[in-house]
């Protein structure tokens, strides 16, 4: 409990969690509002739950940025050396800055999620954005979890790379364009996009459409072509995640801090 | 007290530090001295678990750094005065060091009034001055009011309040029983603030001594006299088996103390116009012994040369 408390002190008397947490706010909502004012009942494109989500990987990226950064910047003004002179066990602080950072992304993940929901609400309050199944809760209470994942891994991509600009650069060409990019590869290409971790972070959110009422993409929430159930979805995510951490944590302890 | 045996250190093939071994005691400032480069900064981060040493272990009263339950408590360490977050202010920063080892809050405002810095506590530690940096390290140092303290170069690049306010301070946390380890490249400043000298080189230890007798064995130590009678003088200097040298209007004779001379030149009935012990400079002395562990020495001479060449015209 003492290491948390030490890095929520350490996270929260530093700007850049405020201005991150901010700007995903600003981005997932106002995205939201974007696409449900867009939506047009009566040409067959209504507001769905999922619509109001549209924009959550953008907010992804900027968590991402926020945990990485919490890392890089100690390396990069050598307080990590002061962390692990307090706390020889590197193990334990650098679980203790994951957890925290992993909360704290959940919290802005569920902020924005729900701030999107409530905006898509206002914005078109005939259109059916109650969350009357499991498909419409998760694809709104998911998007937390699935930041808070996120976060674990730019922490440890993060304290593997050691530096802000590499770490940061490295995760969002990977999160935002290598996935994508893979798909273009013949034959095989699509096959392994299944198996890549944020488009299966993206099927534990959008399932398979229920939440979007059975639209495609180009009409609110793009599909993930992930072939894993919802459940198992998250499971994978989280296991890779994990895998990261471990790596990540394993090195800096064999590492020169 | 600090035990090092046989630590060593190899980055690639490079070896840092060599097989070193030395022992710091409480009570007094221990200086841990060498040329740039001769491995200082790395002892000191094996010292405190940061690095890994390649073989040879360091213990801080008997226990690996990894091994003490609330480290700062044990031993508090300015290795260095940038190590902040620049965005963070100086009562934040020392606020989660002490949760982190479970020291009250009110010592926070306390190390910082030792300090001095209770009117910038809220000030962001990017904005200090050297100086500042400086007084927030040792403040951190202080924290868990460690029996080990260990600082690197403290007195680097700070003006000679700073210097003086800093010497003191060790002085007094040496008088207090604890045990304090400090590092410079200056033999001067080291003669002054330090009781007992670890002097390396190259990463290997060169001598472990009191000051005074590394002082004294490193500076060949003479005495000038001046006298009316210098002829006289000079024969009864000699016949009494000391060496002497002319200097300007005078005499400067080694292998004899100014007691001695004095005695002499009494019971010889001379009159002296000046006795006066000279130390050779301390940082000739340094050079003499740490000579050719300096690893870049040569290099810097040629490249001085080279720069001074073209202004010599």
């Amino acid at each position: 409990m003492t290491l948390l408390a030490v890095e929520r002190i350490k996270l929260f008397t530093t700007r850049s969690p405020w201005w991150c947490a901010l700007i995903t706010l600003v981005l997932t909502i106002g995205f939201a509002a974007l696409i449900v004012g867009n939506a047009n009942e009566a040409e067959g494109v209504p507001a769905t739950v999922a619509s109001t989500q549209f924009g959550y990987s953008f907010g992804m990226a900027v968590i991402m940025v926020l945990a990485a950064l919490s890392v890089t910047t100690e390396y990069r003004f050598g307080t990590i050396r002061t962390t692990f002179q307090a706390v020889p066990n590197r193990t334990a602080a650098l679980l203790a800055k994951t957890g925290v950072v992993a909360a704290l992304a959940l919290v802005i993940g569920e902020l924005s999620a729900f701030g999107s929901l409530g905006v898509g609400m206002l914005l078109k309050p005939n259109a059916d954005l109650a969350l009357n199944s499991s498909a419409d809760w998760i694809n709104v209470a998911g998007v937390g979890v699935i930041y808070a994942l996120a976060a674990v891994i730019a922490v440890a991509v993060g304290t593997l790379i050691r530096h802000s600009a590499g770490a940061i650069a490295l995760l969002m060409i990977y999160a935002l364009a290598v996935e994508s990019l893979i798909r273009l590869i013949p034959s095989i290409g699509e096959d392994i996009y299944k198996w890549l971790p944020f488009n299966v972070a993206d099927k534990f959110i959008t399932g398979n459409g229920a939440s979007n009422m059975g639209r495609s993409a180009g009409e609110g929430a793009p599909m993930s072509t992930a072939v894993l159930g919802q459940g198992w979805a998250l499971a994978y995510f989280a296991g890779f995640a994990l895998v990261l951490l471990v790596l990540a944590i394993s090195t800096a302890k064999k590492r020169d801090a | 007290m600090i035990e090092a045996a046989g630590l060593t250190k190899r980055y690639g093939r490079t070896l840092a530090v060599n097989d070193l071994s030395f022992s710091v005691e409480p009570g007094q400032v221990t200086g841990f001295l060498g040329p740039n480069g001769a491995g200082k900064s790395t002892t000191m981060r094996m010292i405190l678990g940061l690095d890994n040493p390649t073989s040879g272990q360091v213990r801080i009263g008997g226990r690996h750094y990894r091994e003490l339950k609330h480290p700062l408590r044990t031993v508090g360490a300015l290795l260095d005065a940038k190590w902040v977050h620049p965005n963070r202010s100086a009562r934040s920063h020392l606020l989660w060091m002490a949760k982190s080892n479970k020291i009250p809050v009110r010592r926070v405002d306390e190390v910082l009034d030792i300090v001095g810095l209770t009117a910038v506590a809220g000030k962001r530690a990017g904005g200090f001055s050297l100086g500042m940096s400086q007084r927030l390290g040792i403040a951190a140092a202080l924290l868990g009011d460690p029996q080990v303290l260990l600082f690197d170069e403290p007195v680097n690049g700070l003006d000679p309040e700073g210097i003086l306010w800093i010497r003191k301070f060790m002085h007094r946390l040496a008088d207090e029983g604890r045990t304090v380890f400090v590092s410079s490249h200056l033999l001067s400043e080291m003669a002054l603030t330090a009781s007992n000298l670890v002097v390396i080189g190259k990463g290997k230890l060169i001598s472990q001594s009191s000051t005074k007798d590394f002082v004294s064995r490193a500076a060949e130590n003479t005495v000038k006299v001046r006298s009316p009678q210098l002829g006289e003088l000079r024969a009864a200097l000699i016949g009494a088996s000391a060496t002497v040298a002319d200097s300007d209007g005078g005499l400067l004779v080694s292998g004899m103390d100014s007691d001695k001379i004095g005695e002499l030149a009494a019971a010889a009935g001379l009159v002296l116009h000046e006795l006066s012990p000279q130390q050779g400079s301390l940082e000739q002395a340094f050079m003499q012994i740490t000579g050719d562990s300096v690893e870049y020495h040569t290099e810097l001479e040629a490249q001085a040369r080279q720069v001074l060449a073209p202004s010599a015209n």
